[in-house]
């Protein structure tokens, strides 16, 4: 159990982009997928563009491409909805390898996977470069409600030992030969859900007296990185004032 | 494999920027209502209880069901923590999951984020609560009436959050599927999960209310005798 501070997308470094502040990452993580979703989707040169931008972030960041490409499999059950849309989209239809594709569908398809990659490589850019204190503190620079802060940072100290919790009962579970197929069969891992819920609870009852006893008042003690410069901001931003400058002329030229 | 947060994790591009940053903007303003609403309902106690709620949430969605052989789903939640610990400190554990999820996990695009947390968080908890609440005097009659409520409020919160994604479809969709068509496959497919989740909500507030039927939020009369009248009366909701 790793206390948790630290999470699996994380990629331990000291680069110019892990050294900067979490705030001004996710403000230009967010800035920046927000202009490749403006982007319209016939401008297809500008999603290039996007992947490069990343790339260059990326070379910054000292993370390797098959690091990433690895995780941004996680894209992939969306792929699925992604390949349904040419066969049920509307007319104009056109013939490909022996298929009837509407082309509505097929660029809109494009457009899903498309924007949806270059998104989940940005979070992911994100999460590889800004370990899980610092992005719950740049969060709480952003004016994030306190309460809401608290509760995240409470449930990342606890995510691992709650799933331990869940490992080892599935652990005991499958000791005594359980193997469900199918839904009526889940019974036993419901009941596990039920007492882990009771579990987690009471844990809870107990972190709160504890906290108490060391001198709980209702919110969390400040500490960390000192808030960012300007100049951090101007560097983060230079990735989204890019991206906006693709989003504009896309959107010009078709 | 993980049949269930498929159709709802939405990424990126999935709909335009304008009804991005509107339903962004919708699920902020109810979030910080939610945040005040869960201190009325926990006050101190708080952001200790819902913070291991919270993990509970993320733990349980890394749990994997059996459906049919070869597939297997996982719960959302939206309707069991409604009927656990009530609707507005639901509503925030279930923000601060897909939150979470969307930063650390890369799992929902950013720019979805506001969309998902109005589909799961709002819409599936809210839903979820108020069928549970309509039928909270069958609940209490008898054990299998707690159980149809759990089931029934599970299987009409799934349903209605994926129209939630329809409803953001038609507004701002950007792939090329007509709106007819999505809110056919949507509901379809969701009706399906939806039984999936309504049997086991039902069989995890079971397993609940057989230890500790104190824990149910549905199934309390009172306030909870244990925190004093300190900030006067009439605090529970």
């Amino acid at each position: 159990m790793g206390a948790g501070h630290s999470h699996p997308l994380y990629l331990p470094g000291a680069s110019v982009v892990h050294r900067l502040p979490a705030e001004v990452k996710i403000v230009a993580a967010f800035l920046t997928v927000l202009c490749v979703v403006a982007t319209p989707r016939e401008a297809f040169w500008a999603f290039g563009g996007y992947l490069l931008l990343l790339a260059a972030v990326w070379v910054a960041a000292r993370i390797p491409p098959g690091w990433m490409a690895r995780r941004a499999l996680i894209e992939a059950p969306f792929v699925v909805l992604a390949i349904l849309l040419p066969f049920t989209g509307p007319d104009p239809r056109f013939d490909w390898a022996g298929m009837s594709l509407s082309q509505a569908g097929v660029l809109g398809a494009w457009n899903i996977l498309a924007k949806g990659t270059l998104g989940v490589l940005t979070s992911l850019t994100l999460a590889a470069t800004t370990p899980m204190r610092d992005l719950l503190l740049g969060l709480q620079r952003l004016r994030a409600p306190a309460l809401v802060l608290t509760i995240a940072t409470l449930m990342l100290r606890y995510a691992d030992v709650i799933a331990g919790e869940a490992r080892r009962m599935r652990l005991a579970r499958i000791a005594r030969g359980h193997d469900p197929r199918f839904l009526w069969q889940a019974g036993a891992t419901a009941r596990g859900i039920g007492s882990l819920f009771v579990r987690s609870y009471e844990r809870g009852e107990r972190v709160h007296l504890a906290m108490l006893s060391r001198g709980w008042t209702g919110t969390m003690p400040t500490t960390g990185a000192p808030a960012a410069a300007r100049t951090q901001w101007i560097a983060a931003l230079a990735v989204p004032a890019v991206a906006a400058a693709l989003a504009v002329t896309g959107m010009m030229t078709t | 494999m993980t049949t269930t947060d498929v159709a709802m994790h939405m990424s990126d591009g999935i709909v335009n920027a304008p009804t991005s940053l509107i339903f962004g903007v919708i699920s902020v303003l109810f979030v910080g209502l939610a945040a005040v609403r869960a201190r009325a309902d926990l006050d101190d106690r708080t952001a200790p209880m819902a913070g291991l709620v919270t993990t509970f949430v993320f733990a349980v969605q890394m749990i994997n069901f059996p459906i049919l052989p070869g597939a297997s789903g996982h719960l959302l939640g939206g309707a069991l923590v409604a009927i656990l610990v009530g609707p507005w400190v639901g509503t925030l554990c279930i923000t601060i999951v897909l939150v979470v999820q969307a930063l650390l996990f890369a799992d929902g695009g950013l720019t979805a984020l506001g969309t998902n947390v109005f589909n799961m968080a709002i819409i599936g908890v809210v839903v979820g609560w108020a069928v549970a609440r309509a039928m909270r005097g069958l609940a209490r009659r008898s054990r299998g009436g707690l159980l149809a409520t759990a089931f029934v409020a599970a299987f009409v919160n799934t349903v209605v959050a994926s129209l939630g994604f329809v409803l953001e479809y038609a507004i701002g969709g950007a792939a090329g599927a007509t709106t007819g068509t999505v809110f056919v496959l949507m509901v379809g497919f969701h009706a399906l999960i939806g039984i999936g989740e309504g049997v086991i909500t039902a069989a995890t507030v079971g397993a609940v209310a057989a230890v500790r039927p104190d824990l149910v939020h549905l199934l309390r009369t009172a306030p909870r005798v244990e925190q004093p009248v300190a900030r006067g009366e009439g605090t529970q909701a």
